[in-house]
């Protein structure tokens, strides 16, 4: 098979599979499982034709149909798009076999869940392969749709409201999304990312003000503090492979369209001030978010605050990529962060869910004693942990080291406070957690208002889990692979080599 | 005055009043007519962008309109539709209520 049809396999497949889904309705539960299966272990088969290609040419690109973009469809893969796609199709795949035992396929209610979780997918695998501020758009509406319809899947009150939040957020940042592309296509006639560097260099206002507005809009979808308001009820209230996938991939996608725009795009032209502004507000995300998940007294919110914690990370690179030894450092320390990150924290969702499911409740008093009941699954916590923290030899400790390296080559002393403070409050609230599951109940613990509880929970949902934790500590020591890529992938030195899907092409 | 300004500075009229709507109204219906303000006001300057001095239309602006108005009613939909379930659940069709810690 081909790496073109790959990718476009990668995109239409579930999207394909999503209609039929649809279609087929309540009949045919083997034609529906085979469905969701299928388009959950294809990405995996469908990466690999891509990943060789990338080993002989640094991009690969598609023109759908002839018809050349903006009015055509473009799809464009270089190595940090791949690493990405990685991403979705591992986490996809590991949130999505979760799933699979808690919605079945076959079942009734298995029939409205899957084709918004297959149109997400859809929707991520168009974002990170999209090279034009159009077809973003587009990517991302469907990414925010699918992603607010799995965060109302529980109809209850508090799942609703924190659906509706999320879209009336989302809803504003789109349309700001849309006014800063229209005043930049007004301005230089073009939509695509790379054409743009050539005018933006030398930009008038309306281009920075069409710039601020642009990274303003995907920092909210990003969940950046202080834009982050809408993230812990979403993401807490949501199901949990649902909270799996939004942690790990859907607001990553905001980060990677940041990096994008801010270093390819905006090469060699990022002011310096705005660059110290994106770190500050890193470093206060960190703080901020690292001390509310230390305040929670139930699982999940408590690592919904952790997201917004470690999405601080991804914004340090902007003030210490200001020198180009430092850069390098930061720019494998954030994309290492962006990955196992999006792996330990799928993870630790998925444990946080089997162990609601399985106790009934995720308030940390009521989990005492889990670890002698769901073993794995508190095993997943701990593995998960341990890159959250940053402790060796997980992914998380290589993040934090390289970016430790580049504050320290900068002489950023607050940079390297705050990845210091960043990682010792999250042993803090990963232990406080841990510490909860191993206490011994008390006599006094109630007894549980429902006779069924502790219920138990399908082994397969805690080998998911632990195979995504597992994943992210393997990503510590098997860095040479993704180094290669990213060094492939690096925007430093600057990316003369990226030629543009195609010169402006108007009828 | 030239018409592009006229044009502009109406786009910027209602963008500004969409905003203005989506922060002061309380009733989610009020915050979901005032995005949809917002989003004329968008797709209007779109539109005056798209006119040429003299020639045809530039294409491009006129295909993101579009797609903006179908991605605009399909979100409008579906939130209509989480806010009818949302009052069916909770009687309540406004943000400003503290959540029942169930």
């Amino acid at each position: 098979m081909t790496t073109e049809a790959s990718l476009v396999g990668l995109v239409f497949l579930p999207l394909l599979a999503a209609c039929l889904l649809w279609a087929v309705g309540q009949r045919a539960p083997w034609l529906r499982q085979g469905l969701v299966w299928l388009s959950l272990l294809a990405p995996l088969a469908l990466l690999l034709a891509p990943t060789l290609a990338l080993t002989t040419q640094p991009v690969v690109e598609v023109v759908l149909a002839g018809h050349a973009p903006p009015l055509g469809i473009g799809l464009r893969l270089d190595a940090l798009s791949l690493l990405m796609l990685w991403l979705v199709a591992v986490v996809g795949a590991g949130a999505g076999a979760y799933a699979s035992f808690v919605e079945p396929p076959g079942s009734d209610a298995g029939t409205r869940f899957w084709p918004p979780w297959l149109l997400l997918m859809t929707g991520l695998n168009a974002l990170f392969l999209s090279a034009d501020l159009f077809n973003l758009y587009v990517a991302i509406e469907l990414v925010t749709l699918a992603a607010v319809a799995l965060v109302a899947w529980s109809g209850k009150g508090a799942a609703l409201r924190a659906a509706m939040r999320y879209l009336l957020l989302a809803m504003l940042a789109s349309l700001a999304y849309l006014l800063a592309v229209a005043l930049l296509y007004a301005e230089h006639g073009t939509l695509d990312l790379y054409l743009l560097a050539r005018g933006v260099a030398a930009g008038s206002d309306t281009t920075r003000i069409a710039l601020a507005l642009l990274i303003v809009s995907l920092l909210l979808k990003a969940a950046i503090f202080p834009l982050h308001i809408w993230l812990p009820p979403a993401h807490a209230r949501a199901p949990g492979a649902v909270s799996a996938v939004l942690s790990a991939l859907v607001v990553k996608g905001g980060v990677y369209l940041v990096y994008r725009i801010w270093f390819w795009t905006l090469d060699g032209a990022q002011p310096a001030l705005v660059a110290n502004l994106l770190g500050a507000l890193g470093a206060c995300a960190i703080v901020y978010g690292s001390i509310a998940a230390l305040l929670q007294s139930r699982l999940k919110p408590l690592v919904a605050y952790s997201t917004v914690a470690q999405l601080g990370y991804l914004m340090l690179v902007f003030p210490m990529t200001a020198t180009v030894a430092s850069g390098a450092l930061a720019w494998k320390g954030v994309i290492y962060q962006l990955l196992s990150h999006g792996l330990a924290k799928a993870a630790l969702f998925l444990a946080a869910a089997s162990l609601l499911r399985g106790v009934g409740s995720d308030r940390l008093v009521d989990l005492a004693g889990a670890s002698r009941r769901f073993p794995l699954s508190v095993f997943a916590v701990g593995l998960s942990g341990i890159s959250l923290m940053g402790l060796p030899p997980s992914g998380g400790f290589l993040a934090k080291w390289l970016l430790l390296e580049a504050a320290w080559i900068q002489r950023g002393w607050v940079w390297m406070a705050v990845l210091l403070l960043g990682s010792l409050l999250a042993s803090v609230y990963v232990f406080r957690a841990l510490s909860a599951m191993m206490a011994t109940p008390g006599d006094d613990a109630k007894a549980p208002v429902d006779a069924a509880l502790p219920r138990p929970v399908p082994w397969q949902m805690d080998v998911a889990a632990v195979t995504l934790a597992l994943l992210a500590v393997i990503a510590g020591f098997a860095s040479a692979p993704i180094f290669e890529l990213l060094n492939a992938a690096a925007p430093f030195p600057r990316v003369e080599s990226a030629t543009p899907i195609s010169e402006r092409a108007l009828p | 005055m030239s018409q592009a300004a006229i044009y502009v500075m109406a786009a910027a009229a209602v963008i500004g009043a969409g905003v203005y709507g989506l922060l002061v109204a309380g009733h989610l219906l009020r915050k979901l007519l005032a995005i949809n303000l917002l989003g004329s006001g968008v797709f209007l300057l779109l539109v005056a962008l798209a006119g040429r001095s003299g020639g045809a239309p530039d294409p491009v602006p006129q295909a993101l309109v579009i797609t903006g108005i179908v991605v605009a009613v399909s979100m409008t939909a579906f939130a209509l539709a989480l806010l009818d379930r949302l009052f069916r659940e909770t009687g309540q069709a406004r943000m400003d209520v503290a959540d029942d810690d169930d």
